[in-house]
């Protein structure tokens, strides 16, 4: 455990794509029309692919081991 | 000069995403900073780490910039025969190094690739091996760094110096912070960041072009069209009896002894870069398992790094990959008058014209990870070899641990100070470090002898192990001395001795130098080997696979034992191989 310090990766990862997921679908429903230079099927995908990412970081949040005397998933 | 990619250009919310990456690699840092309190800590992560982690870590490292933008490249140039380097060329070697040699390497308690030559041969041999790794990994470090300036500089319009810089400043405080823990928490974190931020590439690409479907029907007609069998970019086997048959100009055997065995397996099974992240499991079953578990992402990976390049040669009609611009400002122009394509700038050509701003400043985190991690992989394994090899062996022996600690976090600083000289080096001559990655590669090449014979046969000694790769290495120099690809002029592609062969492309003549450098190591190895006195029996324990005991494995579930997932990966391979036949 020393050479980790107790962090569990899981919290980093899931903080950054629950935050980086909140933002695309922000973005996405504040901002639906912006198109890509060349091609726009992709449309809302800044919405979609924002949900997408929010559900994994949640995920990784929820598997993180708890921290210091919590009992280990 | 401008920026020739600009599709719709950053906004507010690009930059915000970015910096917002930024911020968590430097967090997970700071949060360890208290953690490296030895040199075991620093270097080795303290032998502390679960397989999942050191598994992502294992494939991450790999993954650099260099090789998502190399395998668009060649998914553009070559289709879907680029992916042999993966099916043919990485998986069956990661699965040798798991199940077959990561015995010796973690149950030796070596602490470095260099550490387990010394322990197995002698210290010439171990010298050999850790100096000439140490310059590769600072130059690969900064032919990464120049990558990325000149890339950013092209794509986005931002200051070469700037973006040298400022990635180098964030990697070297991440990894002075948190060292290798520090270094391979990244790596996953960075593995997930190209994982999300590239699969939506394909998805979008795919859609865009008619599915699989389209893309196939798209890329047969411009395979025919080019004069070419109308399967040549979608089939991986098709027309691989002759160089001639297909578009890598490599037959069979070349590309499965020279990629697949030589090459691959002296990649995977001996770099110190990746074969560290497996050290720093927390026991010998997650050390084998490591490899193991990076070789199941690893087989799916062409489908998110080589397609973009495919859809990008075939996407709107006529594809989106810019032309080479020549040293007048002009397209430039092929012996046949026909427009040569810019193929690196396939997937970042992708990137800008399929991603709207939002998931744009997503996509671009996602390459800036793969850069920096392909960085501090390097830097990692520098600062270890530099400190336990070099320093400990040449200069200060017998030092407390606090002060190889200490030794180790100024082998970083001054890793990276080389490192950006290397990447302007590499900016204003672009011919040294052309050569310098010749010689690395002849270096390389017989490796993976020297350790299979050291590892499986035990009369192998060390002069036969130094002589063996010196001369694996002329080898290479000659063949490559005596070789030319077609096309190619005497120089630094070959031919400087007089041209014997000429192979159809430079693959081939890679793939084939290899095969020599390899079997002269090998032949040299046993001869010298049976001309010198061995080492006793008892002194080889842990060191060679006929006297060391075989690990038992402490894994409860069918699933968790190293030889189940090898077989299972085995057949996953297969099953893919014969889809895309």
């Amino acid at each position: 455990m020393s050479a980790t310090g107790d962090l569990d990766v899981r919290v980093p990862i899931g903080g950054l794509f629950t935050l980086l997921g909140l933002l695309l679908v922000a973005y996405g429903l504040f901002q639906p029309r912006v198109a890509a230079a060349a091609f726009t099927r992709g449309g809302q995908i800044n919405l979609w692919w924002g949900v997408v990412m929010l559900a994994f970081g949640v995920l990784m949040l929820l598997v993180a081991r708890p921290p210091r005397n919590g009992a280990r998933v | 000069m401008a920026p020739v990619l600009t599709g719709v250009g950053l906004r507010w919310i690009d930059y915000t995403i970015i910096g917002i990456y930024f911020a968590f690699v430097l967090g997970i840092g700071w949060q360890l900073r208290r953690a490296m309190r030895t040199s075991t800590d620093f270097f080795l992560s303290g032998r502390s780490l679960p397989a999942w982690i050191t598994g992502l870590a294992f494939l991450s490292a790999n993954l650099g910039a260099q090789e998502v933008i190399g395998m668009g490249a060649s998914g553009a140039k070559y289709g879907i025969s680029t992916s042999h380097f993966y099916w043919i060329g990485a998986v069956p070697a990661m699965l040798f190094v798991g199940l077959f040699m990561m015995p010796f390497y973690y149950g030796s308690r070596a602490r470095s690739v260099p550490e387990y030559l010394r322990l197995r041969f002698d210290e010439k041999t171990r010298a050999f091996n850790a100096v000439s790794f140490a310059v590769m990994t600072v130059f690969s470090s900064g032919v990464s760094m120049y990558a990325m300036g000149a890339l950013m500089h092209l794509l986005l319009g931002w200051s070469f110096n700037v973006s040298v810089f400022v990635s180098a400043a964030i990697v070297l405080t991440y990894i002075l912070l948190g060292g290798l823990t520090s270094a391979i928490y990244n790596e996953v974190l960075q593995f997930f960041l190209i994982v999300f931020g590239f699969a939506p590439l394909v998805i979008v690409g795919l859609n865009e072009v008619g599915g699989w479907s389209g893309l196939t029907a798209k890329l047969s007609a411009l395979a025919v069209a080019q004069g070419h069998p109308a399967g040549a970019y979608t089939h991986a086997w098709q027309g691989m009896d002759s160089p001639a048959h297909n578009l890598i100009g490599v037959e069979w055997f070349g590309l499965v002894m020279g990629l697949g065995f030589v090459l691959s397996f002296g990649y995977w099974c001996t770099d110190f870069l990746v074969v560290q992240r497996a050290m720093a499991a927390d026991s010998m079953d997650s050390a084998r398992r490591t490899p193991l578990i990076a070789a199941v992402p690893k087989m799916v990976f062409p489908f998110l790094v080589i397609l973009p390049g495919m859809i990008a040669l075939v996407i709107g009609g006529k594809g989106i990959i810019p032309a080479k611009i020549g040293a007048g400002g002009a397209p430039l122009l092929d012996a046949a008058g026909k427009v040569v394509l810019d193929y690196d700038l396939a997937t970042p050509s992708m990137l800008m014209h399929l991603f709207p701003n939002g998931m744009l400043g997503l996509g671009l985190a996602a390459l800036l990870a793969s850069f920096m991690s392909g960085m501090a992989g390097n830097i990692t394994a520098f600062n270890t070899v530099w400190t336990y090899d070099l320093y400990q062996t040449y200069v200060r022996k017998d030092a407390d641990d606090q002060h190889y600690l200490w030794i180790g976090r100024v082998a970083t600083v001054v890793g990276i100070l080389l490192a950006i000289a290397a990447a302007y080096v590499a900016a204003s001559f672009n011919n040294i470090m052309e050569l310098l990655q010749l010689v690395f590669a002849f270096v390389n090449a017989p490796l993976f002898a020297t350790f299979f014979l050291g590892m499986f046969w035990r009369r192998t000694t060390g002069h036969g192990a130094f002589w063996g790769l010196l001369s694996g290495t002329i080898a290479a120099a000659v063949h490559h001395g005596l070789t030319l690809p077609a096309g190619a002029v005497p120089g630094v592609k070959g031919g400087y001795f007089g041209v014997v062969t000429t192979f159809r492309s430079e693959m081939g003549q890679t793939f084939w130098t290899a095969i020599y450098a390899w079997t002269t190591c090998f032949v040299i190895t046993i001869l010298v080997s049976l001309a010198t006195r061995p080492r006793k029996d008892e002194e080889l324990v842990g060191l060679v696979y006929a006297l060391t005991p075989r690990p038992p494995s402490t894994a409860r579930a069918a699933w968790e034992k190293p030889a189940f997932l090898g077989i299972v990966t085995l057949l996953l391979l297969l099953v893919l191989n014969l889809i895309f036949a």
